[in-house]
């Protein structure tokens, strides 16, 4: 085959296959081991899986909206890692819990209190310096997180981690690129990029609890540094959060959004 | 009959077609015992929506070829890793006018922070001229990110170190 772009080769043939990439929604973890360790819960690969999936939605809801073509790009490309995490994740914990849900169960046939998200993750609303802080602090934050589980006893939950580490490298890098060029560039545009740190950071504490945040505190004062901005110092949302299944006011919109397709055709394939 | 491993290596990457699945490294393992063939395969990201696809193109070389009694199944580690794709896969997509991947980075502890631009060396497919800038990191398809020649003006796609 010879094709003068790689386009022509997609559209060949006007095979509208194509176009319709994993609308299958085969198993993902399809022909993967699914030995489940002595002593291994489903806890963390739910919650690992729900931060993605919610953080992914928020990140779709940008496509169309974001100020220009390469963003937007980039945002969907990011949401798409992250739905691809979720799903790995979301499998996995269908198999660890031994109930014989499948992905689709776990995201589409759970209640808001069954969710295990931070809180982080379904924040939306706000400017391009809003949305550049949540993605900056959650990438930073996700990322450390996962270069702790490239041993874990779940030989799984390990091999996701060290693919996802991969990808949420590049997330990192596209948020921190945005906040020193947000922060270090105009007066209005480094007045907006604090304004998202601000409001971004309540709910910073909640992603750590009690667990070493020494490399991502590293990683938001070298950055913020360069950017000229300060870490902020307001105060933390305290009380039980997203791994405790209590959310914020948002998460109930953004389910019934997400879920309301799957609900209203019960068993739907498209 | 053709080999089963000649068959699974002659499959093509749904959205790079000048790339077989052997180019690309995503296909680890063909193993033929008593007619029954067992193909391993990586994904390259893990959103990546063209798995299913290869999954089904693989197994569908397979029984046209004859192979009646057919699984693929899929590796998660070691993950895989731009370094994996061919020489003859890099030439392809540079005829295709896709600059291929340089070295991976390491992988292994925290991963390094770099801040401001980040200076990768990439030839334009086109020219050949080392003056290029990124456009965007992030492309049509997850692997691929958006590049422009400074020498002769032609924007075009480069396949991310990984």
């Amino acid at each position: 085959m010879s094709f003068d772009n790689v386009y022509e080769a997609i559209t060949e043939e006007n095979d509208d296959t194509r176009w319709a990439f994993g609308t299958g929604f085969e198993d993902p973890l399809s022909g993967v081991d699914a030995t489940v360790p002595p002593g291994v819960t489903a806890d963390q690969c739910l919650a690992l899986g729900d931060d993605a999936l919610i953080m992914s939605h928020r990140l779709q809801e940008w496509v169309t909206r974001a100020p220009e073509l390469e963003d937007e790009v980039a945002l969907a490309n990011i949401g798409l890692d992250l739905l691809g995490q979720a799903r790995l994740l979301l499998t996995r914990a269908g198999q660890i819990d031994g109930s014989g849900r499948g992905e689709d169960d776990l995201a589409f046939r759970r209640d808001e209190r069954e969710f295990r998200n931070v809180r982080l993750a379904e924040i939306d609303g706000g400017h391009f310096g809003h949305l550049i802080a949540r993605l900056f602090v959650f990438s930073a934050w996700r990322l450390a997180l996962f270069g702790t589980l490239l041993e874990d006893d779940d030989p799984v939950l390990a091999a996701i981690a060290a693919k996802a580490v991969k990808e949420l490298a590049y997330h990192r890098e596209y948020a921190v690129g945005w906040v020193i060029r947000l922060g270090d560039g105009t007066e209005l545009s480094h007045r907006r990029m604090q304004e998202g740190l601000d409001a971004t950071w309540p709910w910073v504490a909640e992603l750590f609890g009690e667990t070493d945040r020494a490399e991502f505190d590293d990683v938001v004062t070298r950055v913020l540094d360069a950017a000229t901005l300060t870490v902020p110092q307001t105060a933390s949302v305290g009380g039980p959060g997203g791994r405790d299944g209590v959310h914020s006011e948002r998460m109930g919109f953004l389910l019934a959004e997400l879920q309301s397709l799957a609900r209203a055709h019960p068993g739907a394939t498209w | 009959m053709v080999s089963a491993l000649t068959v699974a290596a002659g499959v093509t990457d749904p959205e790079l077609p000048m790339l077989t699945l052997a180019d690309l490294g995503v296909l680890r393992a063909v193993e033929e015992h008593d007619g029954r063939v067992v193909v391993s395969i990586t994904p390259t990201y893990t959103g990546c929506p063209a798995m299913d696809t290869m999954r089904d193109d693989l197994a569908h070389a397979l029984l046209t070829a004859g192979y009646s009694d057919v699984e693929i199944r899929t590796v998660l580690t070691p993950a895989w890793s731009s370094d994996w794709i061919t020489d003859h896969g890099r030439q392809a997509l540079a005829d295709a006018g896709i600059a291929p991947p340089g070295p991976a980075p390491a992988t292994g502890g925290p991963v390094p922070l770099t801040l401001g631009v980040t200076r990768r060396a990439v030839s334009c497919p086109l020219c050949g001229s080392t003056d290029t800038g990124e456009i965007s990191r992030f492309g049509a398809t997850a692997c691929r990110a958006l590049w422009r020649c400074r020498s002769c003006a032609e924007p075009f796609e480069y396949v991310k170190e990984i």
